[in-house]
């Protein structure tokens, strides 16, 4: 499914700074191979050596974090935008 | 003095200078402010603390900065506050209120860290500073920021109650309200701050802001004659202070200044928002997110960012989660106000109904020494109380009305 992948700063080094990118991937682990193909490297900083995601990383769809969507066993439709989001805040 | 060596990721160990750093760039975890223990030990004696002003930069060799803080000077060193009556009616024997609802200047905890965070926003030359937040940090940076001098960003959900919007509005900041929880606040909080320079306190300056909340401990210990409480109940909403507590507590023993004992920490949180401490319940670190549904909104935070920290802090002492429906926390809110005069927000009846519910299971010892941490101010969330607190009928200026209404059966009268 074509989806489109939004980048934010900390991970552009990874994308040559694109902010996003375009891509196809049936689901999440399918993603971060394409990701990895497209850009070598990029997969060790999104993922663990299992495939699923690094624990500090949080992954949204259309918004959504992906955890409330089925997570691994999500299946991306056209034209989703995923956000690969460093889980860097918190506090109240 | 300047006693800080760098900053290191809690997961990988990869360490950084001390920069507006938001995360590991490996592993995206949050970084670790480390100081030089060994220096600390041979320069600073507990001694030399007693002699300091009454505010939180008594600890100052303990906290991030290089200079001198540039606001929240006074901050911190709130009221450690025995509570015998509120003690009787849980039946712990030794219990005390550690009393940030009184904390200046916005009457929450908040103000440490946010003292800590905009006086390193200016260390690095930030001229735009800004938060996400549930309320209480959202007026700690406005107030913070007018009084520093700096252009500011409070993100909130749109929902949030009226009395923590006009206390932040009325310093001047930008508001800037979001149609959504304050997780997707916060998503989007972390977009802007990884695309813009600017400091925002509870995300590129995470680390820093974070080591504030240690002076709860400090205080704590200090105002116990420099001692460790055996227990400490903590609310939990992003999951921070707890861990910073226990850091406080572990820095003190490595110093000398305390006895090499043990204190165990309580999580509490509201049932409708309890990722971290149904993790806790289940033996795990794995922390499911939920979507929030409770009045304890300051705890609204359906994905901690330090949850998996503050499970381990709680397991690894030996203490236990527990969390409390919206009923119990409106009951744990007059029960302190009732017992101790002390009002607090959902988040300390959320602390005080957890306590309770943690003694009735067997899992907190009322035997031994108890701290509750109550956080922020009652006035804060006066609305969690609507309907509660029962109408009361005005009556006419007459004694015979007055008499009727309030003294029958009648006392006897003054001779």
């Amino acid at each position: 499914m074509p989806i489109i992948v939004r980048v934010p700063t900390p991970l552009q080094k990874y994308t040559s700074g694109a902010e996003t990118v375009e891509t196809t991937a049936r689901n999440l682990r399918e993603l971060f191979e394409r990701l990895d193909q497209q850009f070598p490297g990029f997969k060790q900083a999104l993922s663990k050596a299992d495939g699923t995601p690094q624990q500090f990383l949080n992954i949204y769809v259309n918004d959504e974090d992906i955890r409330f969507l089925g997570g691994l066993q999500y299946t991306f439709q056209d034209g989703d935008e995923v956000l690969l989001l460093p889980a860097i805040a918190g506090g109240a | 003095m300047n006693y800080l060596v760098h900053l290191k990721c809690r997961e990988c160990g990869r360490t950084y200078a001390p920069e507006a750093l938001a995360a590991c760039e490996q592993c995206w975890a949050p970084l670790e402010v480390v100081y030089d223990y060994g220096r600390l030990w041979a320069d600073l004696r507990r001694e030399d603390i007693a002699s300091r002003p009454a505010n939180m930069w008594r600890y100052r060799e303990l906290l991030p900065l290089n200079g001198e803080p540039w606001v929240g000077k006074q901050t911190g060193f709130t009221p450690l506050v025995a509570a015998p009556r509120l003690g009787r009616v849980l039946g712990a024997r030794e219990l005390y209120v550690k009393n940030d609802a009184v904390n200046y200047p916005t009457l929450s905890f908040k103000d440490r860290v946010v003292a800590v965070a905009l006086s390193k926003a200016r260390e690095f030359g930030f001229e735009t500073v800004g938060c996400s937040s549930t309320g209480n940090l959202a007026n700690a940076v406005a107030a913070q920021a007018a009084a520093g001098g700096f252009k500011t960003f409070i993100f909130v959900p749109a929902d949030l109650e009226p009395e923590k919007i006009v206390g932040t509005q009325v310093y001047g900041a930008t508001l800037v309200k979001i149609r959504g929880n304050y997780d997707q606040v916060n998503r989007l909080c972390s977009e802007i701050a990884q695309k813009y320079s600017w400091g925002i306190v509870n995300v590129n300056l995470r680390s820093y802001y974070a080591e504030g909340s240690k002076t709860v401990g400090y205080e704590i210990a200090e105002q116990l004659g420099w001692r460790l409480p055996q227990n400490v109940v903590v609310p939990m909403a992003g999951g921070s202070l707890i861990t910073k507590v226990h850091k406080a507590f572990e820095e003190l023993k490595k110093l000398g200044w305390v006895e090499p004992a043990d204190a165990k920490f309580f999580g509490a949180q509201a049932t409708g928002c309890s990722p971290i401490t149904t993790a806790a319940k289940r033996g795990t670190t794995e922390i499911n997110p939920q979507k929030p549904n409770t009045i304890a909104k300051s705890l609204a935070i359906g994905n901690p960012a330090d949850g998996y920290f503050a499970v381990k802090t709680i397991r690894g002492s030996g203490g236990a989660g527990e969390d409390v429906t919206d009923e119990e926390i409106v009951q744990g809110i007059r029960l302190l106000a009732e017992t101790e005069g002390i009002f607090t927000e959902t988040a300390g009846g959320v602390t005080v109904a957890v306590a309770h519910k943690l003694i009735r299971q067997g899992l907190l010892n009322p035997g031994e020494s108890i701290v509750l941490a109550i956080t922020g101010n009652g006035l804060k969330t006066v609305g969690a109380l609507n309907g509660n607190l029962g109408e009361v009928e005005a009556i006419r200026p007459k004694l015979a009305d007055f008499e009727e209404h309030y003294l029958s059966p009648a006392p006897a009268a003054a001779a």
